[in-house]
Protein backbone atom coordinates (compact mmCIF):
# COMPACT_ATOMS: atom_id res chain seq x y z
CA UNK A 1 0.00 0.00 0.00
CA UNK A 2 1.33 3.46 -0.77
CA UNK A 3 2.24 5.67 2.17
CA UNK A 4 -0.61 8.10 1.55
CA UNK A 5 -3.33 5.45 1.62
CA UNK A 6 -1.77 3.73 4.61
CA UNK A 7 -1.57 6.93 6.63
CA UNK A 8 -5.02 7.99 5.61
CA UNK A 9 -6.53 4.68 6.59
CA UNK A 10 -4.79 4.86 9.95
CA UNK A 11 -5.88 8.47 10.45
CA UNK A 12 -9.58 7.88 9.82
CA UNK A 13 -9.77 4.72 11.92
CA UNK A 14 -7.50 4.12 14.92
CA UNK A 15 -6.22 7.66 15.30
CA UNK A 16 -9.72 9.08 15.06
CA UNK A 17 -10.87 6.62 17.69
CA UNK A 18 -7.93 7.39 19.96
CA UNK A 19 -8.39 11.17 19.74
CA UNK A 20 -12.13 10.88 20.34
CA UNK A 21 -11.50 8.74 23.43
CA UNK A 22 -8.91 11.20 24.75
CA UNK A 23 -11.41 14.00 24.24
CA UNK A 24 -14.21 12.12 26.01
CA UNK A 25 -11.86 11.18 28.83
CA UNK A 26 -10.82 14.81 29.33
CA UNK A 27 -14.46 15.92 29.54
CA UNK A 28 -15.31 13.05 31.90
CA UNK A 29 -12.34 14.00 34.07
CA UNK A 30 -13.62 17.56 34.33
CA UNK A 31 -16.94 16.23 35.62
CA UNK A 32 -15.46 13.73 38.05
CA UNK A 33 -17.15 13.66 41.46
CA UNK A 34 -15.48 15.92 43.96
CA UNK A 35 -13.99 18.26 41.35
CA UNK A 36 -16.21 21.19 42.28
CA UNK A 37 -14.25 22.48 45.30
CA UNK A 38 -11.00 22.16 43.31
CA UNK A 39 -12.45 24.08 40.39
CA UNK A 40 -13.91 26.77 42.64
CA UNK A 41 -10.55 27.11 44.27
CA UNK A 42 -8.72 27.54 40.93
CA UNK A 43 -11.36 29.94 39.64
CA UNK A 44 -10.82 32.22 42.62
CA UNK A 45 -7.02 31.93 42.50
CA UNK A 46 -6.83 35.01 40.27
CA UNK A 47 -7.92 37.18 43.19
CA UNK A 48 -4.73 36.66 45.19
CA UNK A 49 -1.07 37.52 44.59
CA UNK A 50 -2.04 40.60 42.62
CA UNK A 51 0.83 42.82 43.71
CA UNK A 52 3.72 40.52 44.43
CA UNK A 53 4.69 36.86 44.04
CA UNK A 54 3.72 34.44 46.78
CA UNK A 55 6.20 33.86 49.53
CA UNK A 56 7.57 30.36 50.05
CA UNK A 57 5.03 27.63 50.63
CA UNK A 58 5.89 27.32 54.33
CA UNK A 59 4.95 30.97 54.94
CA UNK A 60 1.79 30.62 52.95
CA UNK A 61 0.61 27.63 54.95
CA UNK A 62 1.06 29.76 58.07
CA UNK A 63 -0.89 32.62 56.52
CA UNK A 64 -3.71 30.30 55.58
CA UNK A 65 -4.08 29.19 59.18
CA UNK A 66 -4.29 32.70 60.61
CA UNK B 1 31.98 35.20 30.60
CA UNK B 2 28.40 35.49 29.32
CA UNK B 3 29.01 39.20 28.71
CA UNK B 4 31.95 38.46 26.44
CA UNK B 5 30.04 35.83 24.46
CA UNK B 6 27.24 38.33 24.01
CA UNK B 7 29.62 41.03 22.79
CA UNK B 8 31.36 38.67 20.37
CA UNK B 9 28.03 37.47 18.99
CA UNK B 10 26.75 41.02 18.52
CA UNK B 11 30.00 42.04 16.83
CA UNK B 12 29.84 39.09 14.44
CA UNK B 13 26.18 39.80 13.62
CA UNK B 14 26.99 43.45 12.91
CA UNK B 15 29.77 42.50 10.51
CA UNK B 16 27.71 39.81 8.78
CA UNK B 17 24.78 42.22 8.36
CA UNK B 18 27.15 44.81 6.88
CA UNK B 19 28.43 42.21 4.41
CA UNK B 20 24.82 41.29 3.62
CA UNK B 21 23.97 44.94 3.01
CA UNK B 22 26.96 45.27 0.70
CA UNK B 23 25.98 42.30 -1.47
CA UNK B 24 22.20 42.83 -1.20
CA UNK B 25 20.35 41.89 -4.37
CA UNK B 26 17.16 43.80 -3.68
CA UNK B 27 16.09 46.89 -1.71
CA UNK B 28 14.08 44.93 0.88
CA UNK B 29 17.07 42.79 1.77
CA UNK B 30 19.27 45.88 1.89
CA UNK B 31 16.90 47.66 4.27
CA UNK B 32 16.62 44.59 6.49
CA UNK B 33 20.38 44.05 6.57
CA UNK B 34 20.95 47.70 7.48
CA UNK B 35 18.30 47.49 10.22
CA UNK B 36 19.98 44.41 11.69
CA UNK B 37 23.42 46.01 11.40
CA UNK B 38 22.33 49.17 13.21
CA UNK B 39 20.45 47.23 15.90
CA UNK B 40 23.28 44.78 16.59
CA UNK B 41 25.89 47.55 16.44
CA UNK B 42 23.89 49.76 18.77
CA UNK B 43 23.42 46.92 21.23
CA UNK B 44 27.14 46.17 21.05
CA UNK B 45 28.01 49.75 22.05
CA UNK B 46 25.36 49.71 24.75
CA UNK B 47 26.69 46.50 26.30
CA UNK B 48 30.32 47.63 25.99
CA UNK B 49 29.51 50.72 28.03
CA UNK B 50 27.92 48.53 30.69
CA UNK B 51 30.69 45.95 31.13
CA UNK B 52 32.30 46.11 34.51
CA UNK B 53 29.41 48.05 36.02
CA UNK B 54 27.83 46.36 39.02
CA UNK B 55 24.69 44.53 37.97
CA UNK B 56 21.33 45.04 39.58
CA UNK B 57 19.88 41.75 40.68
CA UNK B 58 16.15 41.53 40.16
CA UNK B 59 14.19 40.69 43.25
CA UNK B 60 12.27 37.41 43.23
CA UNK B 61 9.85 39.15 45.58
CA UNK B 62 8.54 41.38 42.79
CA UNK B 63 6.79 40.81 39.49
CA UNK B 64 8.66 41.61 36.28
CA UNK B 65 6.33 44.37 35.12
CA UNK B 66 8.73 46.53 33.10
CA UNK B 67 8.28 44.37 30.03
CA UNK B 68 4.50 44.40 30.46
CA UNK B 69 4.51 48.22 30.62
CA UNK B 70 6.57 48.33 27.44
CA UNK B 71 4.12 45.90 25.88
CA UNK B 72 1.14 48.08 26.79
CA UNK B 73 2.78 51.10 25.13
CA UNK B 74 3.74 49.07 22.05
CA UNK B 75 0.22 47.67 21.75
CA UNK B 76 -1.35 51.13 21.84
CA UNK B 77 1.14 52.62 19.39
CA UNK B 78 1.06 49.75 16.86
CA UNK B 79 -2.71 49.69 17.17
CA UNK B 80 -2.98 53.30 16.03
CA UNK B 81 -0.50 52.68 13.19
CA UNK B 82 -2.37 49.58 12.03
CA UNK B 83 -5.79 51.27 12.16
CA UNK B 84 -4.42 54.30 10.32
CA UNK B 85 -3.06 52.19 7.49
CA UNK B 86 -6.39 50.35 7.43
CA UNK B 87 -8.31 53.60 7.03
CA UNK B 88 -5.89 54.63 4.30
CA UNK B 89 -6.39 51.48 2.23
CA UNK B 90 -10.16 51.56 2.81
CA UNK B 91 -10.23 54.99 1.15
CA UNK B 92 -7.81 53.84 -1.54
CA UNK B 93 -10.41 51.26 -2.52
CA UNK B 94 -13.16 53.89 -2.55
CA UNK B 95 -11.05 56.56 -4.26
CA UNK B 96 -8.33 54.92 -6.39
CA UNK B 97 -6.65 58.31 -6.91
CA UNK B 98 -5.31 57.93 -3.37
CA UNK B 99 -2.83 55.45 -4.85
CA UNK B 100 -0.58 58.44 -5.42
CA UNK B 101 1.54 58.42 -8.54
CA UNK B 102 4.64 59.56 -6.66
CA UNK B 103 4.30 56.70 -4.17
CA UNK B 104 3.72 53.92 -6.70
CA UNK B 105 5.55 50.80 -5.72
CA UNK B 106 5.70 51.79 -2.06
CA UNK B 107 2.38 53.09 -0.78
CA UNK B 108 -0.15 51.72 -3.23
CA UNK B 109 -2.90 49.36 -2.05
CA UNK B 110 -0.96 46.19 -2.85
CA UNK B 111 1.96 47.21 -0.63
CA UNK B 112 -0.08 48.73 2.18
CA UNK B 113 -2.58 45.91 2.54
CA UNK B 114 -0.13 43.35 4.03
CA UNK B 115 1.29 46.19 6.12
CA UNK B 116 -2.20 46.78 7.55
CA UNK B 117 -3.01 43.12 8.24
CA UNK B 118 0.37 42.39 9.80
CA UNK B 119 0.33 45.62 11.82
CA UNK B 120 -3.05 44.92 13.38
CA UNK B 121 -2.71 41.15 13.80
CA UNK B 122 0.95 40.71 14.65
CA UNK B 123 2.02 44.11 15.93
CA UNK B 124 -1.13 45.21 17.80
CA UNK B 125 -2.53 41.76 18.59
CA UNK B 126 0.83 40.10 19.10
CA UNK B 127 2.12 42.74 21.48
CA UNK B 128 -1.17 42.63 23.39
CA UNK B 129 -0.84 38.85 23.69
CA UNK B 130 2.79 38.93 24.79
CA UNK B 131 2.20 41.71 27.32
CA UNK B 132 -0.97 40.23 28.82
CA UNK B 133 0.41 36.69 28.85
CA UNK B 134 3.44 37.90 30.80
CA UNK B 135 1.15 39.75 33.20
CA UNK B 136 -1.33 36.91 33.64
CA UNK B 137 1.17 34.09 33.93
CA UNK B 138 3.00 35.88 36.74
CA UNK B 139 -0.17 36.68 38.70
CA UNK B 140 -1.74 33.26 38.33
CA UNK B 141 1.50 31.42 39.09
CA UNK B 142 2.37 33.82 41.91
CA UNK B 143 5.93 33.77 40.58
CA UNK B 144 8.26 36.22 38.85
CA UNK B 145 8.74 35.74 35.12
CA UNK B 146 11.31 33.04 34.40
CA UNK B 147 14.52 33.77 32.55
CA UNK B 148 15.46 37.26 33.79
CA UNK B 149 16.12 39.49 30.82
CA UNK B 150 14.80 36.88 28.37
CA UNK B 151 11.49 38.70 28.75
CA UNK B 152 13.14 41.84 27.35
CA UNK B 153 14.68 39.80 24.54
CA UNK B 154 11.22 38.55 23.59
CA UNK B 155 9.77 42.06 23.62
CA UNK B 156 12.50 43.81 21.65
CA UNK B 157 13.08 40.82 19.40
CA UNK B 158 9.41 40.91 18.47
CA UNK B 159 9.54 44.65 17.74
CA UNK B 160 12.54 44.02 15.49
CA UNK B 161 10.55 41.33 13.69
CA UNK B 162 7.73 43.83 13.10
CA UNK B 163 10.09 46.49 11.75
CA UNK B 164 11.83 43.98 9.45
CA UNK B 165 8.52 42.65 8.15
CA UNK B 166 6.95 46.09 7.66
CA UNK B 167 9.94 47.63 5.88
CA UNK B 168 10.21 44.49 3.76
CA UNK B 169 6.57 44.77 2.62
CA UNK B 170 6.92 48.38 1.54
CA UNK B 171 10.04 47.53 -0.46
CA UNK B 172 8.43 44.51 -2.08
CA UNK B 173 9.52 41.46 -0.09
CA UNK B 174 6.65 39.00 0.22
CA UNK B 175 6.26 35.26 -0.15
CA UNK B 176 2.63 35.94 -1.15
CA UNK B 177 1.09 33.79 1.56
CA UNK B 178 -1.71 35.63 3.31
CA UNK B 179 -0.77 36.53 6.92
CA UNK B 180 2.59 34.81 6.34
CA UNK B 181 4.04 37.40 3.98
CA UNK B 182 7.46 37.95 5.64
CA UNK B 183 10.35 36.42 3.76
CA UNK B 184 12.75 33.76 5.00
CA UNK B 185 15.19 35.91 7.00
CA UNK B 186 12.40 37.59 8.92
CA UNK B 187 10.75 34.19 9.49
CA UNK B 188 13.95 32.75 10.91
CA UNK B 189 14.25 35.64 13.34
CA UNK B 190 10.64 35.25 14.47
CA UNK B 191 11.31 31.55 15.13
CA UNK B 192 14.15 32.45 17.49
CA UNK B 193 12.06 35.04 19.31
CA UNK B 194 9.07 32.74 19.54
CA UNK B 195 11.07 29.88 21.06
CA UNK B 196 12.42 32.31 23.65
CA UNK B 197 8.81 33.37 24.34
CA UNK B 198 7.81 29.73 24.80
CA UNK B 199 10.75 29.16 27.15
CA UNK B 200 9.91 32.20 29.29
CA UNK B 201 6.24 31.25 29.51
CA UNK B 202 6.87 27.56 30.25
CA UNK B 203 9.66 28.40 32.68
CA UNK B 204 7.27 30.58 34.67
CA UNK B 205 4.68 27.80 34.71
CA UNK B 206 7.30 25.36 35.98
CA UNK B 207 8.30 27.58 38.90
CA UNK B 208 4.74 28.48 39.86
CA UNK B 209 3.77 28.64 43.50
CA UNK B 210 0.09 27.97 42.89
CA UNK B 211 -0.80 24.28 42.78
CA UNK B 212 -2.96 24.60 39.65
CA UNK B 213 -2.44 26.19 36.28
CA UNK B 214 -5.27 28.66 35.75
CA UNK B 215 -7.23 28.14 32.52
CA UNK B 216 -6.10 31.42 30.94
CA UNK B 217 -2.58 30.03 30.87
CA UNK B 218 -3.74 26.92 29.02
CA UNK B 219 -5.11 29.11 26.26
CA UNK B 220 -1.94 31.21 26.14
CA UNK B 221 0.24 28.10 26.05
CA UNK B 222 -1.83 26.50 23.29
CA UNK B 223 -1.47 29.73 21.34
CA UNK B 224 2.31 29.88 21.75
CA UNK B 225 2.94 26.23 20.89
CA UNK B 226 0.57 26.07 17.95
CA UNK B 227 1.82 29.30 16.41
CA UNK B 228 5.38 27.97 16.64
CA UNK B 229 4.30 24.82 14.80
CA UNK B 230 2.26 26.64 12.16
CA UNK B 231 4.92 29.24 11.53
CA UNK B 232 7.70 26.72 10.99
CA UNK B 233 5.75 24.41 8.67
CA UNK B 234 4.14 27.11 6.55
CA UNK B 235 7.42 28.94 6.06
CA UNK B 236 9.50 25.99 4.88
CA UNK B 237 11.20 27.65 1.94
CA UNK B 238 14.56 27.77 0.26
CA UNK B 239 16.12 31.18 -0.37
CA UNK B 240 17.22 31.84 -3.92
CA UNK B 241 20.33 33.55 -2.57
CA UNK B 242 21.59 34.26 0.95
CA UNK B 243 21.92 37.88 -0.19
CA UNK B 244 18.37 38.24 -1.49
CA UNK B 245 14.94 38.22 0.06
CA UNK B 246 13.29 35.97 -2.52
CA UNK B 247 12.62 32.35 -1.52
CA UNK B 248 10.84 29.38 -3.03
CA UNK B 249 8.30 27.28 -1.13
CA UNK B 250 9.09 23.64 -0.45
CA UNK B 251 5.49 22.58 -1.09
CA UNK B 252 3.82 23.25 -4.38
CA UNK B 253 0.36 23.35 -5.91
CA UNK B 254 -2.59 22.23 -3.83
CA UNK B 255 -0.34 20.93 -1.05
CA UNK B 256 1.06 24.42 -0.65
CA UNK B 257 -2.46 25.86 -0.66
CA UNK B 258 -3.56 23.41 2.02
CA UNK B 259 -0.52 24.11 4.21
CA UNK B 260 -1.11 27.84 3.79
CA UNK B 261 -4.74 27.63 4.93
CA UNK B 262 -3.97 25.14 7.64
CA UNK B 263 -1.66 27.93 8.82
CA UNK B 264 -4.03 30.75 7.94
CA UNK B 265 -7.08 29.41 9.69
CA UNK B 266 -5.18 28.36 12.76
CA UNK B 267 -3.58 31.78 12.90
CA UNK B 268 -7.19 32.88 13.38
CA UNK B 269 -7.94 29.95 15.68
CA UNK B 270 -4.94 30.07 17.93
CA UNK B 271 -3.50 33.58 17.57
CA UNK B 272 -6.73 35.56 17.41
CA UNK B 273 -8.96 33.16 19.34
CA UNK B 274 -7.09 30.98 21.84
CA UNK B 275 -4.66 33.71 22.87
CA UNK B 276 -7.39 36.32 23.26
CA UNK B 277 -9.55 33.81 25.16
CA UNK B 278 -6.68 33.65 27.61
CA UNK B 279 -7.17 37.40 28.01
CA UNK B 280 -10.92 36.97 28.41
CA UNK B 281 -10.59 34.31 31.10
CA UNK B 282 -8.37 36.56 33.19
CA UNK B 283 -9.47 40.15 32.61
CA UNK B 284 -13.24 39.69 32.51
CA UNK B 285 -13.40 37.98 35.94
CA UNK B 286 -10.90 40.51 37.32
CA UNK B 287 -12.81 43.53 36.06
CA UNK B 288 -16.15 42.04 37.17
CA UNK B 289 -14.57 41.03 40.48
CA UNK B 290 -16.23 37.63 40.25
CA UNK B 291 -14.72 34.25 39.39
CA UNK B 292 -15.50 32.83 35.97
CA UNK B 293 -19.09 31.53 35.63
CA UNK B 294 -18.14 27.86 35.26
CA UNK B 295 -14.61 26.57 35.48
CA UNK B 296 -15.76 23.18 34.14
CA UNK B 297 -17.18 24.87 31.06
CA UNK B 298 -13.88 26.66 30.54
CA UNK B 299 -12.09 23.29 30.55
CA UNK B 300 -14.51 21.90 27.98
CA UNK B 301 -14.22 25.13 25.97
CA UNK B 302 -10.46 24.70 25.89
CA UNK B 303 -10.29 21.05 24.85
CA UNK B 304 -13.10 21.28 22.31
CA UNK B 305 -11.47 24.33 20.72
CA UNK B 306 -8.06 22.64 20.60
CA UNK B 307 -9.43 19.40 19.16
CA UNK B 308 -11.61 21.01 16.50
CA UNK B 309 -9.92 24.19 15.27
CA UNK B 310 -6.88 22.53 13.76
CA UNK B 311 -9.04 20.75 11.13
CA UNK B 312 -11.06 23.73 9.93
CA UNK B 313 -8.53 25.18 7.45
CA UNK B 314 -9.80 23.48 4.25
CA UNK B 315 -12.95 25.63 4.27
CA UNK B 316 -10.79 28.38 2.74
CA UNK B 317 -10.38 26.17 -0.32
CA UNK B 318 -13.95 25.21 -1.20
CA UNK B 319 -14.46 24.45 -4.90
CA UNK B 320 -10.72 24.36 -5.58
CA UNK B 321 -8.36 21.55 -6.59
CA UNK B 322 -8.36 20.33 -2.98
CA UNK B 323 -9.91 16.82 -2.72
CA UNK B 324 -13.62 16.91 -1.95
CA UNK B 325 -13.29 14.88 1.25
CA UNK B 326 -10.85 17.45 2.64
CA UNK B 327 -13.24 20.30 1.82
CA UNK B 328 -16.11 18.49 3.52
CA UNK B 329 -13.91 17.69 6.52
CA UNK B 330 -13.03 21.37 6.89
CA UNK B 331 -16.67 22.34 6.64
CA UNK B 332 -17.86 19.77 9.20
CA UNK B 333 -15.21 20.71 11.73
CA UNK B 334 -15.98 24.41 11.24
CA UNK B 335 -19.63 23.77 12.01
CA UNK B 336 -18.74 21.72 15.08
CA UNK B 337 -16.79 24.75 16.30
CA UNK B 338 -20.09 26.42 17.05
CA UNK B 339 -20.25 24.32 20.19
CA UNK B 340 -17.08 25.46 21.98
CA UNK B 341 -17.36 29.03 20.67
CA UNK B 342 -20.80 29.52 22.07
CA UNK B 343 -19.91 27.65 25.24
CA UNK B 344 -17.08 30.09 25.72
CA UNK B 345 -19.22 33.09 24.92
CA UNK B 346 -21.85 32.01 27.44
CA UNK B 347 -19.13 31.40 30.01
CA UNK B 348 -17.73 34.89 29.49
CA UNK B 349 -21.07 36.65 29.57
CA UNK B 350 -22.47 34.71 32.51
CA UNK B 351 -19.41 35.64 34.56
CA UNK B 352 -21.31 38.90 34.97
CA UNK B 353 -24.41 37.22 36.38
CA UNK B 354 -25.24 38.97 39.59
CA UNK B 355 -23.12 41.95 38.56
CA UNK B 356 -25.03 43.13 35.51
CA UNK B 357 -25.42 46.56 37.12
CA UNK B 358 -21.70 47.08 36.40
CA UNK B 359 -22.65 47.45 32.73
CA UNK B 360 -24.26 50.74 33.62
CA UNK B 361 -21.42 52.13 35.70
CA UNK B 362 -18.27 50.60 34.24
CA UNK B 363 -17.51 51.31 30.57
CA UNK B 364 -14.60 48.87 30.67
CA UNK B 365 -16.94 45.97 31.50
CA UNK B 366 -19.21 47.23 28.74
CA UNK B 367 -16.31 47.00 26.31
CA UNK B 368 -15.51 43.46 27.40
CA UNK B 369 -19.15 42.38 27.10
CA UNK B 370 -19.42 43.81 23.60
CA UNK B 371 -16.20 42.05 22.70
CA UNK B 372 -17.57 38.70 23.91
CA UNK B 373 -20.75 39.45 21.98
CA UNK B 374 -18.71 39.97 18.82
CA UNK B 375 -16.82 36.76 19.58
CA UNK B 376 -20.14 34.93 19.59
CA UNK B 377 -21.37 36.73 16.48
CA UNK B 378 -18.31 36.21 14.34
CA UNK B 379 -17.93 32.58 15.45
CA UNK B 380 -21.54 32.07 14.41
CA UNK B 381 -20.99 33.77 11.08
CA UNK B 382 -17.75 31.92 10.34
CA UNK B 383 -19.10 28.35 10.46
CA UNK B 384 -22.13 29.49 8.49
CA UNK B 385 -19.85 30.90 5.78
CA UNK B 386 -17.86 27.66 5.74
CA UNK B 387 -20.94 25.73 4.56
CA UNK B 388 -20.26 25.05 0.89
CA UNK B 389 -23.58 26.42 -0.37
CA UNK B 390 -23.12 29.68 1.54
CA UNK B 391 -19.46 29.83 0.63
CA UNK B 392 -20.28 29.68 -3.08
CA UNK B 393 -21.98 33.03 -2.57
CA UNK B 394 -19.69 34.59 0.02
CA UNK B 395 -16.24 33.52 -1.14
CA UNK B 396 -14.04 36.20 -2.73
CA UNK B 397 -16.60 38.88 -1.81
CA UNK B 398 -16.50 41.68 0.75
CA UNK B 399 -18.60 39.55 3.08
CA UNK B 400 -15.38 37.76 4.06
CA UNK B 401 -13.73 41.08 4.84
CA UNK B 402 -16.73 42.13 6.92
CA UNK B 403 -16.60 38.84 8.82
CA UNK B 404 -12.90 39.18 9.55
CA UNK B 405 -13.36 42.72 10.83
CA UNK B 406 -16.31 41.95 13.08
CA UNK B 407 -14.02 39.39 14.66
CA UNK B 408 -10.84 41.47 14.65
CA UNK B 409 -12.24 44.90 15.53
CA UNK B 410 -15.08 43.64 17.69
CA UNK B 411 -13.62 40.70 19.52
CA UNK B 412 -9.83 41.18 19.45
CA UNK B 413 -9.85 44.96 19.44
CA UNK B 414 -12.41 45.46 22.19
CA UNK B 415 -11.03 42.82 24.57
CA UNK B 416 -7.56 44.32 24.09
CA UNK B 417 -8.83 47.83 24.82
CA UNK B 418 -10.52 46.46 27.94
CA UNK B 419 -7.28 44.81 29.02
CA UNK B 420 -5.27 48.00 28.36
CA UNK B 421 -7.72 50.06 30.44
CA UNK B 422 -7.45 47.48 33.22
CA UNK B 423 -3.66 47.20 33.07
CA UNK B 424 -2.53 50.81 32.81
CA UNK B 425 -3.55 51.99 36.31
CA UNK B 426 -2.27 48.71 37.79
CA UNK B 427 1.10 48.79 36.06
CA UNK B 428 1.86 52.45 36.68
CA UNK B 429 0.42 52.26 40.18
CA UNK B 430 -2.30 54.84 39.61
CA UNK B 431 -5.49 55.15 41.59
CA UNK B 432 -7.69 54.86 38.53
CA UNK B 433 -8.16 55.87 34.93
CA UNK B 434 -7.91 59.55 33.99
CA UNK B 435 -11.43 59.69 32.60
CA UNK B 436 -14.21 57.12 32.44
CA UNK B 437 -16.14 59.51 30.22
CA UNK B 438 -13.46 59.21 27.55
CA UNK B 439 -13.67 55.43 27.85
CA UNK B 440 -17.38 55.76 27.08
CA UNK B 441 -16.57 57.90 24.05
CA UNK B 442 -14.08 55.32 22.88
CA UNK B 443 -16.64 52.57 23.45
CA UNK B 444 -19.37 54.21 21.39
CA UNK B 445 -17.08 55.37 18.59
CA UNK B 446 -15.59 51.91 18.26
CA UNK B 447 -18.91 50.07 18.48
CA UNK B 448 -20.68 52.28 15.94
CA UNK B 449 -17.60 52.13 13.73
CA UNK B 450 -17.67 48.33 13.73
CA UNK B 451 -21.41 48.24 13.04
CA UNK B 452 -20.93 50.58 10.05
CA UNK B 453 -18.03 48.47 8.85
CA UNK B 454 -19.72 45.08 9.18
CA UNK B 455 -23.10 46.08 7.81
CA UNK B 456 -21.66 47.89 4.78
CA UNK B 457 -19.56 44.83 3.98
CA UNK B 458 -22.56 42.52 4.34
CA UNK B 459 -24.51 44.60 1.84
CA UNK B 460 -21.56 44.97 -0.48
CA UNK B 461 -20.49 41.31 -0.25
CA UNK B 462 -23.90 39.77 -0.81
CA UNK B 463 -24.65 42.20 -3.62
CA UNK B 464 -21.33 41.40 -5.23
CA UNK B 465 -21.84 37.64 -4.89
CA UNK B 466 -25.32 37.86 -6.41
CA UNK B 467 -24.11 40.08 -9.25
CA UNK B 468 -21.27 37.70 -10.10
CA UNK B 469 -23.57 34.73 -10.43
CA UNK B 470 -26.43 36.48 -12.22
CA UNK B 471 -27.06 34.98 -15.67
CA UNK B 472 -29.57 35.95 -18.32
CA UNK B 473 -32.05 33.66 -20.09
CA UNK B 474 -29.34 32.43 -22.47
CA UNK B 475 -26.94 31.58 -19.67
CA UNK B 476 -24.61 34.55 -20.19
CA UNK B 477 -23.26 36.50 -17.24
CA UNK B 478 -25.12 39.77 -16.81
CA UNK B 479 -22.50 41.82 -14.99
CA UNK B 480 -18.91 42.59 -15.78
CA UNK B 481 -16.50 42.69 -12.84
CA UNK B 482 -16.23 46.46 -13.18
CA UNK B 483 -20.03 46.74 -12.72
CA UNK B 484 -19.71 45.25 -9.23
CA UNK B 485 -16.83 47.59 -8.44
CA UNK B 486 -18.82 50.71 -9.25
CA UNK B 487 -21.90 49.36 -7.44
CA UNK B 488 -19.85 48.94 -4.28
CA UNK B 489 -18.69 52.55 -4.09
CA UNK B 490 -21.18 53.84 -1.46
CA UNK B 491 -20.49 50.85 0.78
CA UNK B 492 -16.76 51.48 0.50
CA UNK B 493 -17.23 55.05 1.71
CA UNK B 494 -19.34 53.89 4.66
CA UNK B 495 -16.72 51.28 5.51
CA UNK B 496 -14.00 53.92 5.44
CA UNK B 497 -16.03 56.15 7.76
CA UNK B 498 -16.52 53.23 10.16
CA UNK B 499 -12.76 52.83 10.15
CA UNK B 500 -12.27 56.54 10.89
CA UNK B 501 -14.54 56.22 13.92
CA UNK B 502 -12.66 53.18 15.18
CA UNK B 503 -9.34 54.99 14.70
CA UNK B 504 -10.63 58.09 16.51
CA UNK B 505 -11.68 55.90 19.43
CA UNK B 506 -8.22 54.39 19.68
CA UNK B 507 -6.63 57.87 19.65
CA UNK B 508 -8.92 58.86 22.53
CA UNK B 509 -7.76 55.74 24.35
CA UNK B 510 -4.10 56.67 23.86
CA UNK B 511 -4.74 60.15 25.25
CA UNK B 512 -6.65 58.70 28.20
CA UNK B 513 -3.92 56.17 29.02
CA UNK B 514 -1.23 58.82 28.65
CA UNK B 515 -3.05 61.16 31.02
CA UNK B 516 -3.64 58.29 33.45
CA UNK B 517 0.09 57.80 33.79
CA UNK B 518 0.91 61.51 33.77
CA UNK B 519 -1.81 63.17 35.77
CA UNK B 520 -3.41 60.64 38.06
CA UNK B 521 -2.24 60.48 41.68
CA UNK B 522 -0.32 57.42 42.79
CA UNK B 523 -2.25 54.60 44.35
CA UNK B 524 -1.98 54.62 48.12
CA UNK B 525 0.69 52.23 49.33
CA UNK B 526 -0.46 48.82 50.50
CA UNK B 527 1.22 49.20 53.86
CA UNK B 528 -0.05 52.66 54.69
CA UNK B 529 -2.71 53.03 57.32
CA UNK B 530 -6.17 53.26 55.87
CA UNK B 531 -9.22 54.52 57.68
CA UNK B 532 -11.55 51.79 58.83
CA UNK B 533 -14.63 51.63 56.63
Amino acid sequence: METYSLLREFADSWMLLALTLVFVAVIAWAFRPGSRPTHDEIASSIFRNDDKPAADSADRAKEART
Amino acid sequence: MWDYIKLIALGVITVLAAIGANYARDPAYLANALTIMLTAGGLFLWFVRQTGEPKLVASEGEYFDGVVRAGVIATAVWGVVGFLVGVMIAFQLAYPSLNFEWAQGYANFGRLRPLHTSAVIFAFGGNALIATSFYVVQRTCAARLWGGNAGWFVFWGYQLFIVLAASGYLLGATQSKEYAEPEWMTDLWLTVVWLAYLAVFMGTLFKRKEPHIYVANWFYLAFIITVALLHVVNNLSIPVSVFGSKSVQVFSGVQDAMVQWWYGHNAVGFFLTAGFLGMMYYFVPKQAERPVFSYKLSIIHFWALIFLYIWAGPHHLHYTALPDWAQTLGMVFSIMLWMPSWGGMINGLMTLSGAWDKLRTDPIIRMMVVSIGFYGMSTFEGPMMSIKAVNSLSHYTDWTIGHVHSGALGWNGMITFGALYYLTPKLWNRSGLYSLKLVSWHFWLATIGIVLYASSMWVSGIMEGLMWREVDANGFLVNAFADTVSAKFPMYVVRGLGGVMFLTGSLIMCYNLWMTVRAQPERASENAFVPAE
